[in-house]
């Protein structure tokens, strides 16, 4: 049982990636730490649950990466992929830290092995975890356990007791033991973003977001970040961004994880619900491509849209879990896709005559091209007139939100005044925006918990000792 | 669709896997499964025998249950495991004896026991079977030596014919043609990953049983059997090349080769064996396969049972009860080697193979 009367020095809210980093660090400090994870025992960590690996800078080749990766070549990637929308100070600081972090994170019991099949791109630049992402959590879990880290499961806080950006206490709300209000001398906020709460981001997105799926669990509301932006803390990143993939329409609403992705789009044609084409299929190479599709499948008609292709592409990509939808004909599949069979058809003899000859290979920005229609289809385009013709329905899927609290080189919170907080902290997916103001590079927000969540722990148990 | 909902279920568990592949690097059933996008019931039946059940990919997995994708490999793959024994069952007629197993066994081998001290019985007066015998031959004085050796051989080699007839059908299942000479390489790669049980360890920290701790306490307990009753088995051959080399007849001393031999694998066949029953019992009720659980306490009682009663001969064989505990001893190895090919111990075999198959396949994947 955890004694719920006494005073932590750190109160850390949240249960992933983030959280854990915070709590483990801050307990090798010495302080005294209570973990609140908002879900079930099952969900715990938030998205770190369904992430592979982490982003981190290295001079040399290790025995599961390829080759250097230095920080200035990270920090040139961030740039590339945020169009400079990051705080320099605080990114270059993080590609430091990442270095560390390396080993820091084995020495918490966590495994790394090269880089899965299928992503040999990622092979020099990312750590893969052995076993994924919850093997990752469980490790981070057993030495927080270990250390002497209380954790409390479904342990959903419900206020925060924050006096001119001092934290003062939280109102946890149990299933079994009701309220109670919790005490500690520095709170670590590591409570990820909004994604799940359908509610918010209908105030940026309208009604559209009724059709987006949100790719982690249901518990990523972004109450703690709510309270804190409504205590003063000073907010960080565009809140109508977010990170979208398109992946299967037939997958869960919730937490169906990285299974349900598709990165078929440039194998074919994407049509909205009015069978028409509506942007260049063949613009760039994955992993760019892959973070674009989300956006572009939320701006169509009721959020939908199908990647069409033929039979001969079947074995060019990842199996999927969803089997594709097929048609002897392509007013067969059209049918059963409930889209109108004419334009279907048209779109598909226009998308065929406009193809040029040439030389496919799809891991270069190959000359198979079209030629006459817009949008064009700048590389890969290839026929699509081998049935049996073939379908998958895509949807956005929803990663994380940008919008966050702003924090220091401490991890510490800035208020709106722009001071620093006396005694709050955030990690991870809740201050991510700091670093990255918009898109995406695999394995950054698994970077970012880790390197600010060690250093969160850290600051925060120096402050409860003062 | 598949020959049963077993392989039905494996077969979308795998789709669900290999749109996934986090669990690449734990064992060799998720690289297997990569260098396929189909999976027949041959290839499902090659998978799940190349499961060890370390439980790894099943507290690792962020799809397990109760998530709704309900993803639960290492009980799906036991389940499908124990239905592929019965599936190569040779002759098929006795597959059903896979469906009862702990009450097959468990009859077979009480039976034998009575055969034998009633055979011990009927061919001797009452007073051999109760008498004290020492010295070479003693144990003959109950059973000649040659019908001992007739019969056991001849039950060992029914239980070879038939494991052989099963292989023959799991290889021909798996896709690889019958009577191919399979190559060295492949063959000694099995060899050390079957020796090492290199995958029976979570990808490197070790199996998950009861929660999620991982511990290296099956794989020891599993050594101690497994090399236990290669030690035992040994102590056997020595003995009869001892017979009929050197016309030296047992009981020997104890400090000569077939009961050193003996004793030592008899000590691990006796830790063994608990070790493993203790296991199972404290083994998370998720990863169970149920309706095996007959059968594998059948067949660790019954390794159990021959190292037990093999000690009890050798501490007593000098005493009155050497008649009746050779009986025991000689009824339980005997229930053992016809049921072999009807049991647990088929695991063993068709595991090797998986693992044969597996090596050569990495090995084409690298040529």
């Amino acid at each position: 049982m955890v004694d719920l009367t006494r005073r932590f020095d750190v109160l850390v809210i949240g249960g992933g990636n983030a959280a854990l980093c915070a709590a483990i660090s801050a307990r090798r400090a010495g302080a005294s730490v209570l973990v609140l994870e908002g879900a079930p025992k099952f969900y715990r960590g938030g998205n770190t649950r369904h992430t592979r690996n982490m982003r981190c800078a290295h001079d040399a080749a290790t025995e599961i990466l390829t080759g250097p990766y230095t920080e200035e070549e990270f920090w040139n990637d961030l740039l590339l992929v945020t169009g400079g929308q990051t705080d320099e100070q605080l990114a270059r600081f993080m590609i430091h830290e990442s270095k560390d972090i390396l080993n820091w994170i084995v020495e918490q019991g966590v495994r790394w092995q090269p880089s899965l099949g299928g992503t040999l791109s990622l092979g020099r630049t990312n750590s893969f975890f052995l076993g994924g992402g919850r093997a990752m959590l469980n490790a981070l879990y057993r030495t927080a356990e270990e250390l002497g880290v209380d954790i409390l499961y479904d342990a959903e806080v419900i206020d925060l007791n924050i006096e001119h950006g001092m934290f003062l206490s939280a109102q946890l709300k149990q299933p079994v033991g009701g309220r109670t209000e919790v005490r500690a001398s520095t709170l670590v906020a590591a409570a990820g973003g909004f994604e799940a709460n359908i509610e918010w981001l209908k105030q940026y997105w309208g009604e559209a977001a009724d059709n987006f799926l949100i790719r982690g669990t249901p518990y990523n509301r972004g109450a703690i970040l709510k309270m804190l932006l409504a205590k003063g803390v000073q907010d960080i990143g565009d809140p109508t961004q977010c990170h979208a993939v398109a992946i299967d329409a037939r997958a869960p609403k919730f937490d169906g994880g990285i299974i349900t992705r598709h990165d078929s789009v440039v194998f074919g044609i994407v049509v909205n619900k009015h069978a028409e084409r509506f942007y260049d299929e063949g613009e760039d190479i994955w992993p760019k491509r892959y973070a674009i599709w989300g956006r572009l499948v939320a701006a169509q008609p009721d959020q939908i849209a199908y990647i069409i292709f033929d039979s001969t592409v079947v074995t060019s990509f990842m199996p999927t879990l969803f089997p594709p939808i097929a048609g002897a004909t392509i007013a067969e599949l059209a049918g059963k896709l409930e889209l109108d069979a004419a334009a279907l058809e048209k779109t598909i003899t226009d998308f065929n005559a406009a193809v040029q000859p040439g030389t496919f290979d799809h891991t270069i920005l190959d000359d198979c091209r079209t030629e006459g229609i817009t949008p064009p289809k700048t590389h890969w385009a290839r026929k699509i007139e081998t049935p049996p013709y073939l379908a998958y329905p895509v949807r956005p899927g929803i990663t994380f939100t940008y919008l966050g609290t702003r924090v220091n080189k401490q991890s510490r919170m800035l208020m709106k005044d722009g001071k620093p907080s006396a005694n709050m902290f955030a990690a991870g997916e809740i201050m991510a925006g700091n670093v990255l103001g918009k898109g995406y590079a695999a394995g950054i927000g698994m970077t970012i918990g880790s390197v600010f969540g060690r250093v969160a722990g850290r600051e925060a148990a120096k402050n409860a000792r003062n | 669709m598949h020959g049963t909902r077993t392989l039905q279920e494996a077969d979308r568990l795998m789709t669900v896997c290999n749109s996934c592949r986090y669990c690449e690097g734990l064992c060799a059933v998720f690289p297997a499964m990569e260098m396929r996008r189909a999976f027949s019931d041959g290839d499902l039946n090659y998978l799940a025998n190349l499961c060890h059940s370390c439980g790894a990919c099943y507290t690792d997995c962020q799809f397990s249950p109760p998530h709704e994708f309900n993803v639960n490999v290492p009980k799906t793959l036991a389940v499908a495991r124990a239905e592929s024994y019965a599936a190569y069952a040779w002759p098929h007629a006795f597959s059903g004896a896979f469906a009862r197993n702990g009450l097959v066994i468990s009859l077979i081998a009480a039976l034998s026991v009575a055969a034998f001290i009633f055979g011990f019985a009927a061919i001797n007066d009452r007073g051999v079977l109760t008498g004290i015998h020492t010295g070479p031959g003693a144990f003959y004085r109950l059973m000649p030596h040659n019908v001992m050796a007739l019969l056991f051989g001849a039950a060992l080699l029914y239980a070879i014919l038939a494991l052989a007839m099963g292989v023959r059908a799991f290889w021909r299942d798996i896709g690889e043609p019958v009577g191919m000479t399979t190559d060295a390489k492949s063959l000694l790669q099995a060899v050390r990953d079957a020796g090492e049980l290199r995958y029976l360890d979570g990808g490197g920290v070790g199996c998950f049983n009861e929660d999620d701790q991982p511990t290296d306490r099956r794989k020891l307990y599993h050594h101690f059997t497994f090399y236990g009753f290669l030690l035992c088995f040994a102590a056997t051959c020595v003995g009869t090349l001892y017979h009929y080399l050197l016309a030296r007849e047992a009981p020997y001393a104890w400090w000569d080769l077939p009961v050193v031999l003996g004793t030592l694998g008899g000590v691990g066949l006796v830790i063994g064996p608990i070790g493993l029953l203790s296991e199972k019992w404290k083994r998370d009720r998720a990863l169970v396969d149920e309706q095996a659980r007959g059968m594998d306490t059948a067949f660790i009682l019954m390794l159990f049972l021959t190292s037990i009663t093999g000690l009890a001969l050798l501490l007593w064989r000098e005493s009155a009860a050497m008649g009746p505990l050779l009986a025991l001893h000689l009824g339980v190895v005997f229930a053992l080697f016809i049921t072999m090919p009807y049991g647990k111990f088929v695991h063993g075999i068709y595991r090797f193979v998986a693992l044969v198959r597996y090596a050569r396949e990495r090995q084409m994947m690298a040529e």
